[in-house]
C-alpha cells in the first residue's frame, strides 16, 4: 500500500433525508487513517450538509454536522464546494460552517479548508482523481 | 484489470445490485480480477440468507453466493451499515447479544477499511447505486 492515490468523496444529497451523507462521513473518517490524498466535493443538495446551525431535534435524528469541523484534525483539508450549487439554493459561503485546518509546515497556521469552485472547475477537480466515492 | 465493486443499494427495490452482479460476472468472464465486492448503505441487505423471492424471479442473494463460490470472490459487508440494518454473523451475534444470524454463504462482515483498501489495491473502483 505504498502508492498514494487521490481519493475524492462526492456528496450530492441533503444531510437527513437519506443516510448517504452520514455514511459518507463515516467512510471519510475511516479512510483518513490510510494516508491517501483525500478531498471532498459538495455539489447539488450536498451543499446543505455543510450549513451551520443545523437543528435535528424535531426529526429525532442525530445532528452529525459538528463532525465536519473535526475533519481538519484528520488532515482532511481539501473541501471543494460548488459555487453554482450554493447560488441555486440561495446560499452563500456565510451560510456554511467555517471549516479550518492547522498547517504544521506553516507554524500551525489556521487555514480555510473550503475551496469555492465553479461547476467547470469542479469538473476538472473530479477528472483529476484516481478514486471517486459517490454518495 | 483488477477491480473492486461497491454496491450501495439493497436487492429488488433498486437495480443497482442486479447491475453490479451482471457487471461482476461479465468482468470475470472477460478474465478480469475482482479484488473485492463491498456492500455499503442498504447494499448490506444483499447479504441476508433469509430472503425468499418468488420462485419465478431471480434470487439475488443466492446469485451472489453462487458467484462467490464459483470464483472465490471476497464479498464484504460493512459492519457499521450491517449493525444498523440487522445483518448478523456469528461474531456480531455474540458481540451484540443477538439471538440469531442471517448472513448468507460467501459473505463476511468487516470494516470500511476494506473498501478503502479495495480502492488502493485495484485499478478501478466501480460503484453501483443512485
Amino acid at each position: 500500500m505504498s502508492e498514494i492515490k487521490k481519493f475524492m468523496y462526492v456528496n450530492r444529497r441533503a444531510p437527513y433525508g437519506t443516510i448517504y451523507a452520514w455514511e459518507s462521513l463515516e467512510v471519510v473518517l475511516i479512510g483518513a487513517a490510510f494516508e491517501q490524498d483525500v478531498s471532498l466535493a459538495f455539489i447539488d443538495d450536498g451543499v446543505y450538509q455543510l450549513t451551520k446551525g443545523q437543528d435535528t431535534a424535531g426529526i429525532e435524528m442525530k445532528n452529525f454536522s459538528p463532525t465536519y469541523s473535526a475533519l481538519g484534525d484528520y488532515e482532511v483539508n481539501k473541501i471543494y464546494v460548488e459555487k453554482e450549487s450554493l447560488e441555486e439554493r440561495g446560499l452563500t459561503l456565510d451560510d456554511l460552517q467555517h471549516l479550518v485546518w492547522e498547517d504544521e509546515d506553516d507554524d500551525w497556521a489556521e487555514k480555510d479548508s473550503i475551496r469555492l469552485v465553479s461547476r467547470a472547475e469542479m469538473a476538472d477537480v473530479l477528472a483529476d482523481q484516481d478514486i471517486l466515492f459517490n454518495f | 484489470m483488477k477491480l473492486t465493486i461497491q454496491v450501495n443499494e439493497g436487492p429488488y427495490q433498486h437495480q443497482a445490485s442486479d447491475s453490479a452482479y451482471h457487471f461482476t460476472k461479465a468482468a470475470l468472464e472477460k478474465g478480469h480480477e475482482i479484488f473485492r465486492v463491498f456492500f455499503y448503505h442498504d447494499g448490506v441487505n444483499n447479504g441476508t440468507r433469509l430472503t425468499t423471492p418468488p420462485q419465478d424471479d431471480r434470487n439475488i442473494v443466492k446469485r451472489w453466493s453462487d458467484l462467490a463460490a464459483e470464483h472465490d470472490l471476497d464479498l464484504v459487508i460493512c459492519v457499521a451499515a450491517a449493525q444498523r440494518r440487522g445483518i448478523v454473523d456469528d461474531g456480531e451475534a455474540e458481540r451484540n447479544g443477538k439471538d440469531a444470524t442471517n448472513i448468507a454463504p460467501g459473505f463476511r462482515i468487516s470494516g470500511l477499511g476494506q473498501l478503502i483498501e479495495g480502492g488502493i489495491q485495484s485499478d478501478r473502483l466501480v460503484v453501483f447505486g443512485d
